[in-house]
């Protein structure tokens, strides 16, 4: 290090960063958890006590848990093949494939909801089609509940899932597909005995963050069953926004919560893969 | 080749499943009428235009460009900065940036609403002022990212150094090499956190409110009340953010090809 800049350019440079995080991330975050413990008493555990004693938020957070699991398991599957099919197309047609799925990566929330709305809402596309066929076990399906709400957490796991695995895929080479082939492995063993194994750890940690998206998700959900599907970010929501009915506290614990299963979903993963690497 | 021919299915199948809303959507703001055939009845630019006529919207619109926009710059003007000093002087403390950048990014806007709302509201703080404050933060990831990429591609501690030692200032080193240099990275990633806050929800509904309607919340609203005007609404919503990857893809390639020199 040749040029050095002195300590006041440093805090001149770096504090305004400083206060904005402290400001609008640490302290928000920090209160929302010392709220969780307060009533107008002071200290207390009521809180969490109503949220685990009460099945209807615990309803919520396994509607939303199972939402979540399996949204990221099919987006997962469906990407690790479309990956591989990507792979085997030239590098402009890649580029420009990555390109259409960033566009739809932004496609989400209150827009992605109506867009499934406009196909398999009341008198959607696809509802009217499957009408005229005479299919009604499709015709009848309702977009406003579980079901529909899978559709469309899957729609926005995809573009994430593909964009997690691409790199991760991207440094298979093609050399060790040679060495495998030439050594005599057929493909499928070499992706079950190589390519898997080392892809391994980044499919988990894909994994675990296609599952804390899913569970933050509030504007699709929020927008295509207003208040009345019960999920985690749901029942937050209205926690905090219902001016009559607002209960703050009874929210920071909920939220809370959830901030702690996804944050256990990392750990979890950060702990897979330390572990696969030490296999490997 | 039987593989081959699977992979290529479910790739099928994930290009038509993230393809198809869009169009139809697309399709849906030109329908004339579309309540019981499976194609429109007709074709129509009535809804874009009742859309361009309504007060209310164009404002929804200017205010999320502003607030969108806003947010960006300052980020730009502080985020920036403070990324340099540390990448550039203190690259051990790189990973309490790296740290809050993953932070921000997996801590979801339903759980910041939460914190927001008990700091602040009791304060008389204008709330949109918080959300902006939130805004700048949450689009750490991106702006992060962006400048981290150009400045490993230029060596800019080396760059930085030469440059001071044949004479230039700190300030003329900063904005006549660094600043060159790394701007690709960095307006493709001020553009990426621009379209992500155009489309963010969460915060100014449960935060705000319709005290300042932006887009989404005008779309919300007309969610309800009229299907071809919502889907105008969403029409310019894909064309705009279309628009924005397209250059933002542009950006990066540009600043990817700034290595091979």
């Amino acid at each position: 290090m040749i040029v050095l800049i002195s300590k006041r350019q440093t805090v001149a440079w770096l504090s305004p960063f400083l206060v904005l995080v402290l400001l609008f991330f640490l302290v928000p975050l920090l209160y929302m958890l010392i709220t969780s413990f307060q009533n107008s008493d002071g200290f207390t555990l009521a809180q969490y006590q109503s949220v685990l004693t009460n099945d209807y938020i615990l309803q919520g957070f396994k509607n939303s848990i199972t939402l979540s699991v399996i949204s990221a398991v099919i987006a997962l599957i469906v990407t690790l093949f479309s990956v591989y099919a990507i792979m085997r197309f030239s590098q402009p047609v890649r580029e420009k494939i990555l390109i259409l799925t960033n566009l739809t990566s932004n496609f989400s929330g209150i827009p992605l909801a109506f867009a499934f709305i406009v196909l398999l809402g009341n008198s959607g596309l696809f509802t009217l089609l499957f009408d005229k066929w005479g299919i009604s076990a499709l015709s009848s399906f309702s977009l406003y509940s579980w079901g529909g709400l899978l559709l469309i957490y899957i729609y926005f796991q995809l573009p994430l899932a593909l964009m997690l695995l691409y790199p991760i895929y991207d440094g298979i080479q093609q050399q060790w597909k040679e060495a495998a082939a030439l050594l005599g492995a057929s493909t499928w063993q070499f992706w079950m005995k190589i390519g898997i194994p080392i892809m391994l750890p980044g499919i988990v940690g894909t994994f675990s963050v296609l599952f804390a998206n899913a569970m933050g998700a509030y504007a699709s959900a929020y927008a295509l069953t207003s208040s009345n599907y019960n999920l985690v970010a749901i029942r937050i929501g209205s926690l905090i926004k219902g001016d009559i009915f607002a209960q703050p506290e009874l929210a920071s614990a909920i939220a809370v919560i959830l901030a702690v299963t996804m944050v256990t979903a990392m750990l979890l993963s950060e702990w897979s893969i330390s572990k696969t690497r030490r296999k490997l | 080749m039987k593989k081959r021919g699977f992979a290529d299915l479910f790739f099928l199948l994930l290009v038509v499943y993230l393809v198809l809303p869009v169009i139809a959507t697309m399709l849906y703001a030109f329908a004339s009428n579309w309540n019981k055939t499976i194609l429109p009845e007709g074709l129509t630019f009535k809804w874009l235009a009742t859309l361009f006529q309504d007060a209310e919207f164009i404002q929804a619109f200017g205010r999320s460009v502003l607030l969108s926009s806003g947010a960006v710059m300052i980020a730009l003007l502080v985020i920036v900065p403070a990324i340099f000093v540390i990448v550039l002087y203190f690259p051990k403390y790189e990973k309490w940036i790296q740290m809050a950048v993953v932070m921000v990014y997996s801590f979801p806007g339903i759980i910041l609403a939460v914190g927001l709302i008990r700091v602040y509201s009791k304060f008389g703080v204008p709330m949109i002022l918080v959300v902006l404050g939130a805004y700048v933060v949450g689009i750490l990831p991106y702006i992060y990212q962006g400048t981290r990429n150009s400045l490993r591609n230029v060596d800019a501690r080396q760059l930085l150094d030469a440059a001071q030692l044949l004479g230039a200032s700190k300030l003329q080193a900063f904005t006549k090499i660094l600043l060159p240099t790394v701007y690709p990275g960095l307006f493709a990633g001020a553009l990426l956190s621009f379209s992500v806050l155009f489309g963010e929800f969460v915060l100014i509904n449960l935060v705000v409110g319709s005290r300042f309607e932006t887009v989404q919340i005008y779309l919300m609203k007309k969610l309800s009340t009229s299907g071809h005007i919502a889907s105008a609404v969403v029409f310019i919503y894909i064309v705009l953010m279309g628009l924005l990857t397209f250059v933002i893809a542009r950006l990066t390639k540009q600043s990817k090809g700034a290595t091979n020199l």
